[in-house]
């Protein structure tokens, strides 16, 4: 376990990688917000293709990123069945037809956009999550969230806290095994008897664990207090977040993906060929 | 019977850009009734390796014998049935102590916490009353004293006590230290080396103990086991070990503060040996040196 830093962050140099946080960020609010206007399979099958190409850009292994899908695929499995099952037809032939089941190709269509629509909606972010650290991330967020510090919230505390927490995570996870190592050195069962017994069994690994949390908040307390840390208020950088020109082409590529999705929903310009795309 | 590896490998996140080949083919038999010092930087393999003893560490390929155990790799997944041994049996003979072992206590008094291990093998009654009560007296506390306070109460040198206590109560026939002296003085070191001296003839007559301190391993184990980037370099008595310069020159070991100074009494004309290991051996020397110059 002590391997896995956090997440899913996949250490490799690439463009994709060194792109600004924030505009990673804000691409993947975009590219979400353009799947829900896709209709048209040809939507998917350009939104598609700009993974594919943003994939090769990372050198993360195209497996890796496909992999995400599978928290996810008894979910999509599920609702596809479901809306293929209940598609009403409309007046529509049934293709196929058992008793009260009967499928329409409507219905074929809608739950493979649904389903396609799902897959999609993991793949991006599961993209940013593996060519951005958490700490990337949260550096991120905090710059885009600092307008809302005129509304007075306390986004650098915020940020703080979730670095921490994210920090932490590695840490705690090592401390854990380390624990149950110990416990278990001393016969502690884990996995057999009821509900009950099992939970009981959980006290010898939660109370040092609870102990060495506290002590290990104090300590980060009292380092931070000792190097003189008093929030937001006249503190520096020591990674600066400046955009830079492949930031710029990023930015453009994803505004033109989203464009190229509005108009193959929409046709703006009246193309004939558009209507003639399932 | 002994302890013995045979060809075990272990790769750490396999397969991923993070995979670490941890140990390389060691191949080590440790005979009963020794004190075994196990040597080596951080990320030697050195803890990797034993806590492969008690099986909390898969065994991805190899074997470990100990005793009537047998642990057979089956490529990190979980053993087949006929290779399965009664992983609490054997928990109970290799008594495993990690590092700042004070950090797994958990119970609300120091009896229950040392009752705690001996319970899950099913000690109970009597019996369990009589090992707890030993297993604290023998780590030098006070029964009386401490047996119904908290844990949390008690000083980092007699949590770790009460830790130790906690793994004799389950009568281990072998006992595993990874750095039992880490983090204490060099008051508290000295205790608690000498009360393991003292449990490994009373209760567990075979020691191993992981350890980063020359000046611990030459004097007090009579083997030591060298290791570097995964794999077991050197096994030797620490005389012989700690008298080959070059052999500690080229695995980076440091020497033992006792050797460092027979070595720089030596080059300048004193005549002592170099295999000296303990303080008073050392000062045997020199009484003999001195003796034969004047």
């Amino acid at each position: 376990m002590k391997d896995v830093s956090f997440g899913q962050y996949y250490p490799v140099e690439s463009p994709v990688h060194r792109l600004d946080p924030r505009v990673k960020l804000l691409s993947v609010v975009l590219y979400i917000v353009g799947i829900f206007f896709i209709q048209k399979f040809i939507g998917f099958a350009v939104v598609a293709l700009f993974l594919l190409v943003a994939i090769a850009c990372s050198r993360v292994p195209l497996m890796k990123v496909l992999r995400s899908v599978r928290a996810v695929l008894f979910l999509v499995l599920f609702t596809a069945i479901i809306s293929v099952l209940f598609y009403s037809g409309g007046g529509e032939e049934p293709l196929w037809a058992w008793g009260i089941i009967k499928i329409y190709k409507g219905g074929l269509l809608s739950a493979a956009r649904m389903a396609l629509r799902l897959v999609f909606l993991v793949l991006g972010p599961s993209l940013l999550t593996l060519t951005t650290t958490p700490v990337e991330l949260t550096d991120g967020l905090e710059s885009l969230l600092k307008p809302l510090a005129l509304i007075k919230l306390p986004v650098h505390e915020l940020a703080i806290i979730m670095s921490i927490a994210l920090r932490l995570i590695p840490t705690l996870t090592e401390e854990t095994e380390k624990i149950m190592n110990a416990q278990k050195a001393r016969c502690a069962d884990f996995d057999t008897g009821n509900i009950f017994k099992r939970a009981k069994s959980l006290i010898p690994i939660l109370i040092p664990l609870f102990v060495s949390s506290f002590r290990r908040a104090d300590e980060l307390a009292d380092a931070m207090d000792s190097r003189c840390y008093r929030g937001a208020k006249g503190r520096t950088r020591m990674r600066v977040l400046k955009l830079r020109f492949r930031d710029f082409v990023a930015a453009f590529v994803m505004l033109a993906l989203f464009f190229v999705i509005l108009v193959l929903r929409y046709n703006w310009f009246g193309l004939g060929f558009i209507n003639l795309l399932v | 019977m002994p302890i013995k590896i045979t060809d075990l490998n272990y790769v750490y996140s396999a397969g991923t850009p993070f995979a670490k080949h941890a140990l390389k083919n060691i191949n080590l038999e440790i005979p009963d009734g020794e004190f075994w010092g196990v040597i080596g930087h951080t990320g030697s393999g050195k803890s990797t390796l034993f806590a492969h003893l008690n099986a909390l560490t898969r065994i991805q390929s190899g074997t470990i014998e100990i005793d009537e155990f047998r642990l057979v790799g089956n490529g990190g997944k979980k053993p087949k049935r006929k290779h399965r041994p009664d992983y609490k049996a054997l928990r109970a003979r290799v008594g495993m102590v990690f590092q700042y072992p004070e950090y797994q206590l958990f119970a609300e008094t120091v009896r229950e916490d040392v009752a705690f291990g001996a319970k899950n093998i099913g000690i109970k009654g009597d019996e369990l009353d009589t090992r707890v009560k030993s297993a604290i007296e023998m780590v030098g506390l006070d029964y009386a004293d401490v047996a119904e306070r908290s844990p949390f109460d008690l000083s980092g040198g007699q949590k770790r006590r009460v830790a130790l206590a906690g793994v004799l109560a389950m009568h281990p026939k072998i006992l595993v230290l990874d750095e039992p002296t880490a983090g204490l003085d060099p008051r508290g070191k000295r205790d608690i080396l000498n009360l393991i001296t003292e449990i490994k003839s009373a209760l567990c007559p075979t020691v191993i103990m992981i350890s980063h301190n020359m000046d611990e391993v030459a004097e007090y184990c009579d083997k030591i086991a060298v290791m570097a980037n995964g794999e077991l370099k050197f096994v030797s008595t620490p005389r012989e070990l700690f008298s080959r310069a070059d052999t500690l020159e080229e695995l980076h070991i440091e020497t033992p503060c006792v050797t460092a100074l027979a070595r720089e009494l030596n080059g300048r004309g004193l005549n002592v040996s170099v295999a000296a290991l303990t303080e008073d051996e050392l000062v045997e020397e020199i009484l003999r040196a001195k003796g034969a110059n004047a």
